[in-house]
């Protein structure tokens, strides 16, 4: 396999797939931190502080990989998609500028105070830097969503001949062209910004919630912790149901964002390949030749009943674009169906669940509990399949072409029947990787971060196993006091404390 | 109208010394990993840089984003041209960030070996790769008429650059030393770091003299600019005083000095490799018409605007962190109670 193009991708999937199990778990616990900060703040009670310390150690673990394989992906831009930097740079390199500006300073810079101020600073600062910390986490996000969805659905800018010593650029005759900006809030507010940084946040406080839940409910069968545990699943509880209820609203949005500003997206989504009345595939999967899909029940209408809000409206179909234009159908079809039926199960099992706390017999359903330790990897799963579904189905543009439209939306097909797009805006995956690297370079990449990848997720692993077996600890002395002087065993477990992630513990002493 | 690629020229320029400046001396550290003999001293060093690293590193986050946005044609030909020493540095940034992270968490010694090794190995190789590319721009790459490289793997490993790699790891291990020193609490430790400050300042001086030869030689363009900024010379002048100034401030007893003084070194180097590049973002060295000035290689005017309104919101928010952070870990490693 020699195609530097689809290697290049393949370098970009897995490290951003691997990246992305790291920034959704962190932004959502990020809150849940604020959270228990505040509640201390306000009742000095300890249950808050120990609690507040015990996922201060479980994210900082997480999030010193978030940033370690963060790096690799602003740098892979330039390595593997060099033409595709020069195209974008003037509108898609300021977002990533901004995003280091406006967050990562204030995330690196505040997460050290978190992690080692606990003795040193003000019970008042260290809420505050947690506070900053979490903010930083989702500016992250709205700049990186910003970019990308601008890839999605470009907008704010004009498609110019570059200059140089201000005449137009000719390279062999042919103008050397790019996107540069003409209106910045119109990129920042491009029409998918909004409905996709919504969806991703929540992906993630869903993420967050059901992280918590999972350990909770592993307390709570082994009968450790009950109180925390308790306090912990009710809360993370409240939160996981109402997101994951409000996901599928924001799911609804998208959908009908997708259907508008990028059809054959959609349609790909949906396997829907005659242009008429879409029906709902349930599950399934998509056979090209055929073009139809198999082993799919569907509900009759349901496709445009979702896009049009009427069981009969016509939906654009595959048959509408050139073959060259369909995304891979498949990838898409799945990645769309499971994170759909995953985040339709985080709904029935929080309301569920729910409903027994009110009752008062949730903590008594241990197979309920099982689940719930186990869940955990859906909103993971749930997370890279929603990015999957947006990359994959925005193939086989890099930057995708806006449609050309009426004015009411709707889509102006060619003589042939076709829907049709501003070729000139958009720019193929195929004709932006660097001209010159090549397939061997790619593959000792892929080698390297693959091995380097399993390595740091068997670690990630084995430290969070490690933290969660040895559980939060109570803290029973004032709080912010000093807390030196204790004995050899004290000092002993401090010692280990010297990395960004290792939370200072209070003294186990206290326990005794 | 202002110019505004020289601005954007000048905030790299910035963004790359902040770098250099502070997660130079915690690469250093990592330079210098293996002086350090027992777990304890090991520890020791690691507390050192354990609240600040991760923020250093930020600055280096940032000076790529924003070449891309500024200056999109230099990223792309820099970052696609030398795909494989800059992957060796992502492996390399990123097993230092775990080993730094993981070390502490068990035990074992063969665990904490890995990761000892692992700090060292990888802190060596990213300095030594950001010598060996800034080596690189200074001699120019061969470009096609689009700005796409021209050569191979190998040929980005030509002496000069070699040599441009060890000076930075000498210069980064001397300026590791001297942090060090300073947060290292009053034991043998700090008997052995003082040695090692005069080490690795001598090696620092050997091959800065070296290079400074090379570079007078091989690369005219390097000094050809002078004539353009006479006051060039006296980048040249503090450069020179400050580095001999380290040795007169530890002498003295002055540590604080002598690590100022070394980052002014840093400051002015980086200036120096700034007036030679001028105009260039990157150096065609088949052909000069080829070449990225800073004018071809730059963003519209528009989104320069932006990005220094960005700029001028965001920068003053990044030094009050700075500021915060470095106040509140301050002072001395606390070998006794609390680390």
């Amino acid at each position: 396999m020699d195609d530097v193009a689809l290697l290049s991708r393949i370098q970009f999937a897995l490290t951003i797939m691997f990246h992305y199990l790291f920034p959704p778990l962190t932004i959502g616990m990020g809150v849940v931190m604020v959270y228990l900060e505040a509640m201390y703040l306000k009742r000095r009670e300890p249950i808050y502080e120990s609690a507040a310390r015990f996922w201060t150690g479980l994210f900082a673990v997480s999030f010193a990989i978030g940033v370690a394989t963060g790096i690799v992906m602003e740098f892979e831009f330039g390595t593997n998609w060099a033409p595709y930097s020069r195209f974008v740079g003037d509108v898609f390199g300021s977002a990533l500028a901004a995003e280091g500006i406006f967050a990562f300073f204030l995330e690196s810079g505040f997460l050290a105070v978190l992690v080692f101020g606990w003795d040193k600073v003000s019970a008042g600062f260290h809420f505050f830097a947690t506070l900053m910390v979490s903010l930083g986490s989702m500016f992250s996000a709205v700049w990186i969503i910003v970019a990308n969805s601008w890839q999605q659905t470009p907008q704010g800018h004009h498609i110019v001949s570059m200059m140089r010593d201000g005449k137009p650029w000719l390279v062999n005759g042919e103008p050397m062209m790019r996107a540069e900006v003409m209106d910045f809030w119109q990129v920042l507010l491009n029409p998918s910004t909004v409905n996709r940084l919504t969806h991703t946040l929540i992906g993630a406080y869903i993420l967050g919630a059901f992280f918590i839940m999972s350990i909770s409910a592993f307390y709570l069968l082994k009968g450790r912790h009950r109180d925390f545990a308790m306090r912990s699943f009710t809360g993370a509880l409240i939160f996981a149901t109402i997101f994951s209820l409000v996901q599928i609203v924001s799911g609804d949005f998208n959908g009908r964002m997708v259907a508008r500003h990028q059809p054959a997206k959609l349609a790909a989504f949906e396997g829907h390949f005659e242009t008429g009345r879409g029906d709902l595939s349930l599950f399934g999967y998509v056979d090209e030749e055929q073009r139809r899909l198999r082993f799919s029940p569907a509900i009759p209408g349901g496709l445009s009943f979702l896009v049009h809000r009427d069981f009969n409206a016509p939906v654009i179909g595959l048959d509408r674009f050139r073959r060259e234009d369909w995304p891979p159908l498949n990838p898409s079809y799945a990645s769309f169906h499971i994170m759909v039926g995953l985040g339709m199960f985080f709904a029935a099992i929080t309301v569920y669940a729910s409903v027994l706390r009110l009752r008062g017999t949730l903590f008594d359903k241990r197979w309920l509990m099982w689940i719930f330790v186990v869940s955990v990897i859906g909103p993971f799963v749930a997370n890279e399949l929603g990015w999957m579904a947006a990359e994959v189905g925005r193939q086989p543009w890099i930057v995708h072409p806006r449609v050309i439209t009426d004015a009411t939306g709707g889509f102006i097909l060619d003589p042939a029947g076709m829907v049709q797009y501003r070729l000139e805006e958009g720019l193929r995956t195929a004709s932006a990787v660097s001209e010159n690297i090549t397939a061997g370079q790619v593959k000792g990449a892929i080698a390297g971060y693959s091995l380097i990848y399993v390595l740091l997720f068997w670690v990630w692993l084995f430290v969070l196993n490690h933290k969660i077996q040895a559980g939060p600890v109570p803290v029973a002395m004032p709080p912010h006091t000093t807390a030196r002087g204790f004995d050899a065993t004290a000092a002993a477990r401090i010692l280990h404390e010297d990395s960004m992630s290792e939370a200072k513990e209070p003294n186990r002493e206290e326990e005794s | 109208m202002p110019d505004l690629c020289l601005l954007w020229f000048l905030l790299l320029g910035v963004l790359l010394t902040g770098y250099a400046v502070l997660d130079g001396f915690d690469l250093g550290v990592g330079i210098l990993h293996p002086i350090a003999r027992r777990d304890e001293e090991r520890r020791t060093f690691l507390n050192a840089i354990g609240p600040i690293w991760d923020g250093n590193e930020v600055w280096l986050v940032t000076f790529g984003g924003a070449l891309f946005a500024a200056f999109p044609m230099a990223y792309a030909t820099v970052f696609s041209g030398f795909y494989v020493p800059f992957t060796l540095l992502l492996f390399a940034l990123i097993f230092r960030a775990v080993s730094i992270e993981f070390r502490s968490k068990m035990e074992s010694r063969p665990w904490r070996h890995m990761w000892d090794y692992g700090f060292f190995l990888s802190s060596l190789l990213a300095s030594f790769l950001f010598g060996v590319a800034a080596g690189n721009a200074l001699m120019g790459i061969p470009l096609d008429e689009r700005g796409v490289y021209l050569g191979g793997v190998l040929d980005l490993l030509h002496p000069y650059p070699l040599l441009a790699g060890l000076t930075v790891v000498a210069m980064f291990a001397m300026h590791g030393a001297i942090y060090l020193y300073l947060k290292t609490p009053e034991g043998e430790l700090l008997t052995r770091l003082r040695n090692w400050m005069w080490h690795t300042w001598g090696l620092f001086l050997v091959l800065y003299l070296l290079g400074t030869m090379y570079t007078l030689v091989a690369i005219p363009r390097a000094t050809a600019n002078f004539a353009h900024f006479p006051w060039a010379v006296v980048v040249v002048v503090i450069s020179v005083l400050a580095i001999a100034n380290i040795p007169r401030s530890i002498y003295a007893g002055r540590p604080g000095w002598a690590f100022a003084s070394s980052s002014v070194a840093m400051i002015t180097l980086i200036a120096l490799f700034a007036i030679a590049l001028w105009p260039n973002m990157v150096t065609a060295s088949n052909n000069p018409e080829n070449s990225l000035t800073i004018y071809r290689a730059a963003s519209s005017p528009k989104t320069l605007t932006i990005m220094a309104i960005i700029a001028a919101i965001g920068m003053p928010f990044v030094l009050v962190y700075n500021a915060v952070i470095y106040w509140t870990f301050r002072g001395k490693v606390e070998t006794g109670g609390g680390y």
